[in-house]
């Protein structure tokens, strides 16, 4: 009876130890698990893991304006184009080590969000979602316009990260252990990943994280209570511009090239999906939000030949994979927004709830019945 | 100076559009208080079925347009009964994104189905134009100045004097006060979305005239009304029809202009030009220029 229970219970209590267990193991196992994956898992995951990795760390970044700070924004886009094209010049053009041009991707980014955030600041909710869809197309004209810096509408090569000696094309070898590219740069995504998570957790605990909960949840109270709030929201605007235009540099590089129409309003929707989905102001929401959304697309694309209704392998008839992910993104947007709009991360809360009320029932079951009853 | 009319008259007619799309906005805004960010999904979706019904079918362009507008309008209902009423209470932001959602489903399931393909929109006007004296003046302006126009003022009428009109102003003056006298916020938001649906199909397929062509990508247009409903207020009907025809004046006047004049501004400037203008304005009045300052509550 027990060993049923147990079983059944062994998929829920996954989910619910996510939610449950102390961080600090559950940030661990992350950390080990994140480590070995690699080796375990072939080229084509692999590779879909390093997008997963970098649209993780792109909605970490959104979720520090959004989840965590309450403001609307659909111009995540062009914050990643700044990063994207800023590390083309100094990476490309300059030839400077990729400890430079990523860091300074960011360093850009965060300084356009800070120019681009005081005028936000006056914009209140709706107004600021809909300038940040003039900010994505103003981007996009301007990138396809300075064609020295972005190589115009056709784009321009990125570069692939040199450290050094350690140039990720030529892949890695330590001993016997052979990294190729895929794997160096699911490393260093994974690495940039971990510290951003690192920094967005001490970030909540802080001073400036409980002034971005309270600009959230009450703005003008959380102004009453001595809370600046203009301080609060520029603050939310640099820090979250900065960790795009870094995942940017990350994301045009391991493309190989970037041009002005892939930053578009889709992707800054892709990144508001991953968020909502995963669960918004949590640390893992934007992580498993990135994994469903990408690791959605990469089990469609890899499902592609075998599914008569999606365009790929052998047949060129049905839906387009992008297509069919996007469907099906954003019915979950709107189912998780309807039922859990914490997300996944909410979900896991509820099935802990679930377990600990039962276990409490099962230990005291006279003491507590009535109790339940009558709050139905 | 010919060509300042011209450039004019063609910028009074995006300006139509533009404010046929603006109103759908304003509609579902007074309603329930949201910005529908899949309005031009619905804009889309009307223009490419219309298209499709005349190219692949054969339908006269009325009756196609006709069942365009039918769709579009079931379309916003179905939304509003299948997944805003369940809505209801939850926070603006929610909606917000419900709408977005909504947007990237329609978006992509259009994608599927129509591709990237532009299609002939299959009006009867085609390229024609009315000539006087030098001029032309190409009939599909013409025909969207007083579509947009008629409609514009039925759309006044109906909510200015029916009783459906009454309940909307009354929900969007109160929404509380306007349940405690019986009026019926569900049936107001069912109206607002058929209503919103509707004039974008409109506005999509005159969009789609001359020297435009239809595809799924339309729907990139209709974000253009933004800066529309910016200038004149999300708010205020009679402010979103003024800020569209504004901004079509804006627009086209600056894609005939601006090539000539300012030319570091860059290729297709008109484009987003828009929404410069929108960032100017806000930066000024951060509630559009009609736009009214919601008092804050503790």
């Amino acid at each position: 009876m027990n060993s049923v229970r147990a079983l059944r219970g062994t998929g829920s209590r996954l989910l619910a130890g996510l939610a449950a267990a102390p961080a600090r193991t559950a940030s661990l196992a992350a950390v080990i698990v994140g480590i070995l994956l690699p080796f375990w898992v072939g080229p084509y995951w692999l590779s879909a893991l390093v997008w997963v990795l970098i649209f993780a760390l792109g909605a970490l970044g959104l979720d520090v304006l959004t989840g965590r700070t309450g403001q609307i924004s659909l111009g995540h886009a062009f914050f990643l184009s700044i990063g994207a094209y800023t590390g083309a010049v100094l990476g490309l053009t300059l030839h400077l080590s990729a400890l430079l041009w990523i860091p300074a991707g960011g360093v850009a980014a965060g300084i356009v969000g800070g120019l681009v955030a005081p005028t936000a600041l006056r914009l209140k909710g709706l107004y600021l979602a809909i300038v940040s869809i003039g900010l994505v197309y103003i981007g996009q004209h301007i990138f396809t316009n300075v064609a020295y810096l972005s190589g115009g509408p056709g784009g321009r090569a990125m570069p692939a990260p040199t450290f050094g000696s350690l140039s990720f094309a030529r892949g890695l070898s330590i001993g016997p252990v052979f990294i190729d590219e895929n794997g160096l740069y699911y490393y260093l995504a994974f690495v940039l990943l971990a510290l951003a998570m690192l920094f967005v957790r001490n970030l909540g605990r802080s001073h400036l994280g409980r002034s971005m909960t309270a600009v959230r949840d009450g703005e003008l109270a959380g102004a009453v209570l001595g809370v600046n709030v203009a301080r609060t929201k520029i603050t939310a605007f640099v820090v979250s511009s900065c960790i795009a235009g870094v995942a940017g540099a990350l994301y045009g590089s391991y493309l190989n090239f970037a041009t002005p129409g892939q930053f578009d309003l889709v992707l800054s929707v892709q990144f508001v999906a991953m968020i909502i989905v995963g669960g918004m102001g949590s640390l893992w929401g934007p992580v498993l939000g990135a994994l469903f959304v990408w690791g959605l697309q990469s089990e469609l694309d890899n499902l592609a030949g075998s599914l008569p209704f999606l365009q790929g392998g052998t047949h060129t008839t049905g839906m387009p994979v992008g297509d069919a992910a996007a469907v099906v993104y954003g019915l979950l947007l709107i189912v998780f927004l309807l039922v859990e709009p914490r997300g996944v991360v909410g979900l896991g809360h509820r099935i802990a709830l679930l377990r600990r009320r039962r276990r409490v029932l099962q230990s005291a079951p006279d003491m507590v019945s009535s109790v339940t009853s009558s709050s139905g | 100076m010919t060509t300042f009319a011209l450039l004019l008259f063609a910028g009074v007619a995006l300006g139509g559009v533009y404010a046929l799309v603006a109103l759908g906005f304003t509609v579902i805004y007074r309603a329930s208080r949201v910005i529908n960010f899949a309005q031009g999904e619905l804009l889309a979706l009307g223009a490419v079925l219309t298209a499709w019904l005349v190219s692949a079918h054969g339908l006269p362009f009325w009756l196609a347009f006709a069942i365009g507008a039918a769709v579009t309008a079931a379309a916003g209902l179905a939304f509003q009964f299948l997944v805003l009423r369940f809505a209801i209470s939850k926070p603006d932001f929610t909606i917000v994104m419900l709408t977005l959602g909504l947007a990237t489903v329609v978006n992509a399931a259009l994608d599927a189905r129509f591709g990237a393909a532009p299609m002939a929109n299959g009006d009867p006007w085609g390229s024609s134009v009315l000539r006087i004296g030098n001029a032309g003046l190409p009939w599909v302006q013409i025909w969207t100045i007083v579509t947009a126009i008629v409609l514009l003022a039925v759309f006044w009428l109906f909510n200015r004097y029916s009783r459906s009109g009454l309940a909307m102003r009354a929900a969007a003056s109160d929404a509380e006060a306007a349940l405690a006298v019986g009026i019926s916020l569900r049936r107001v938001h069912a109206i607002a979305w058929a209503l919103a649906g509707l004039v974008a199909c409109v506005g999509g397929v005159f969009l789609g005239g001359y020297p435009n062509s239809v595809s799924p990508q339309i729907s990139d247009v209709a974000l253009l009304a933004f800066p529309a409903i910016i200038l004149g207020g999300i708010d205020s009907t009679t402010g979103a029809v003024a800020g569209g025809f504004v901004i079509g004046i804006v627009q086209d006047l600056t894609a005939g202009y601006q090539p000539q004049y300012a030319s570091w501004l860059g290729q297709n400037f008109y484009l987003v030009a828009p929404y410069v203008v929108m960032i100017l304005v806000l930066l000024v009045r951060p509630y559009g220029l009609f736009g009214s300052r919601p008092a804050e509550r503790l």
